[in-house]
């Protein structure tokens, strides 16, 4: 049962992360043409090539995502998935573009997230949705939505809060180290030193200067929470046959997982014990992977917090064993457990809902050995993470070169 | 329908009732907290549904509970989690648990060992008392617009 590990990603194309975009602004569909178009030639592979696609939220179109996407391409196809799973989209896409290709539906797919900001609007306007959607984060303000009613009212918006809440209780339970939390952050900027790509290059932190981060939504501190910037991502995932021809080690998808139960983390069963369990428990167990087999671990990592318990139930430490992992093993692409080597999301930068893509298209240049100053010897096997909403929904891969 | 020039500002979000979740608003306006229970499998139902969240049974019924309850998280939110909520800051935002070990009472055998989590926030200036499990009770915050919010605060701080 599960992927044999018969489709491989075999072309990534990545924007350059900013905190103050340069470029032309761009519309998501702009952004489709111009990443499959990268990611395309990267490949090798042509625009005929494409025969599945698999998006994303599109600022232009709430609704018809697919049709207008490979109208808008110019392709026509026979996978025209579409996910919703926040954080957790760029793993979510991988394995379903796997597993179709695998099920002999398509043979060249494309997952592009897209984030640019968009032209303005003629005359000022403003796009009610989106101003609705920046007042309120990720929560639906409609009525009968659950978020509307019941968590809305009291200010429980937005993620922050929630993570905040997440690493509360993780204290409460299990002790709450703050030099272990922050040294996630100090790594990773380690890291990100090492990725002339990452919005944070040349500017590496020390612990205390995390600690001394203002303090946003105790017990997270600023420099604990990703820095939102601008960007984009796109892979092709391809079968055995056409990765032949194409440009680069293609990197197999062997092994996958996915879980989530609530929008909301109030609901959940149990705060500290992660979707991503579950989600890794299946990639492991599918790529017939050990957890000591992973030469690097690309963590979703919107929060300190989020890696933390993410390496606890992804089952590399015993829970509540998580503070103690981070002070005994270096994070860096240099250390024995090499974590975010382009430098997370919290080193490299957020773009939007492709923020986790940069995990990914991070795996694909590890394996490939193309990684630079920041390349993990011998790098045949990757774990990748995806995280959505509030801990809401997690995706796993592993991920191995062919 | 486009807004023109500047975003309309954004009011603070206010609950509007459904048809399910109506008798939970009008226990609160009244100062009353009351919970969905299962007939069939004993649970807790909240938020209201209109089926059980732990079995799908449609054999709901509204049970007063006393409203106290235990942390079972927080967050100090000293940004504000929303333009809106500007005046809360430091917003106390919070998850209680009420109902544990309380049941529909009299004529009933079942009682509901684990409590219902509620997204709410706390209220209290000693923050630095704060801590996850500590004992709470109800604080009805009655809106000009008619509707309560349920919030908590540390049992021993009741005026
Ligand atoms: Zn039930």
């Amino acid at each position: 049962m599960g992927l044999k590990g018969e489709a491989a990603i075999v072309g990534i194309a990545e924007y350059r992360p900013e905190r103050k975009y340069s470029g032309r602004p761009m519309f998501d569909l702009e952004q489709w043409a111009d990443l499959s178009a990268l990611a395309l030639a990267d490949a090798g592979l042509s625009s005929r090539d494409v025969n599945g696609i698999v998006v994303s939220r599109l600022r232009e179109s709430p609704h018809f995502v697919p049709a207008t996407v490979a109208e808008y391409c110019g392709w026509s196809v026979n996978l025209a998935e579409h996910v919703d799973l926040g954080g957790a989209n760029s793993v979510g896409a991988v394995w379903r573009a796997a597993a179709a290709i695998e099920l002999g539906m398509c043979d060249v797919v494309v997952a592009a997230i897209a984030g640019r900001p968009p032209p303005p609007q003629p005359d000022g306007a403003v796009d009610p949705l989106i101003a609705r959607q920046y007042a309120f984060g990720a929560s639906s303000a409609e009525w009968g939505s659950p978020q509307a009613e019941f968590e809305l009212p009291y200010g429980h918006i937005a993620q922050n809060s929630g993570y905040a809440m997440i690493a509360q209780r993780y204290g409460a339970l299990y002790g709450y180290d703050e030099r272990a939390m922050a040294k996630i952050v100090v790594d990773q900027r380690t890291n990100a030193c090492a990725n002339p790509e990452a919005v944070f290059h040349g500017k590496p932190v020390t612990i205390d200067d995390v600690l001394n981060s203002k303090m946003v939504a105790d017990p997270l501190r600023l420099l604990e929470i990703v820095m939102p910037v601008s960007g984009g991502a796109a892979v092709v995932v391809a079968s055995r046959e056409v990765a032949r021809r194409t440009r680069h080690r293609p990197v197999f998808v062997t092994g996958c997982g996915e879980h989530l139960a609530h929008k909301t983390p109030t609901y959940t069963a149990d705060m500290l014990h992660t979707p991503i369990g579950p989600a890794a428990e299946s990639a492991f167990a599918m790529a017939g992977v050990a957890r000591s087999d992973v030469d690097v671990a690309q963590l979703y990592d919107c929060y300190t917090i989020t890696v933390l318990l993410t390496i606890e139930d992804s089952g590399f430490c015993a829970k509540g064993e998580g503070m103690a992992f981070v002070r005994d093993h270096e994070l860096t692409y240099r250390g024995d457990f090499p974590v975010n080597t382009h430098g997370g999301q919290l080193g490299f930068g957020q773009a939007g809902g492709a923020g986790g893509m940069s995990q990914v298209v991070e795996a694909v240049h590890q394996v490939r050995g193309e990684a630079g100053d920041r390349q993990v010897g011998g790098c045949d096997t990757a774990y990748v993470s995806g995280t959505g909403g509030v801990m809401s929904e997690q995706g796993a891969l592993i991920v191995q070169g062919g | 329908m486009t807004i023109t020039g500047q975003p309309t500002a954004i009011v603070k979000p206010r609950p509007r009732p459904t048809p399910t979740s109506q008798p939970f608003w009008d226990a609160l306006r009244d100062e009353r907290v009351v919970l969905q229970h299962c007939r069939d499998c004993g649970s807790w139902v909240h938020y209201p549904r209109s089926r059980c969240v732990s079995c799908l049974s449609d054999a709901l019924d509204w049970v007063e509970v006393s409203g106290r309850g235990t942390v079972y998280t927080f967050a100090i939110a000293w940004q504000p989690t929303a333009p809106p909520f500007d005046d809360e800051v430091p917003q106390i935002i919070a998850v209680v648990e009420i109902g544990a070990g309380e049941g529909p009472g009299e004529g009933s055998t079942v009682v509901s060992a684990a409590g219902a989590r509620i997204s709410t926030t706390l209220v209290t200036t000693e923050l630095e008392r704060l801590r996850v499990g500590m004992a709470v009770e109800p604080v009805f915050d009655h809106g000009a617009d008619g509707m309560t919010l349920l919030r908590f605060r540390p049992v021993d701080e009741a005026p």
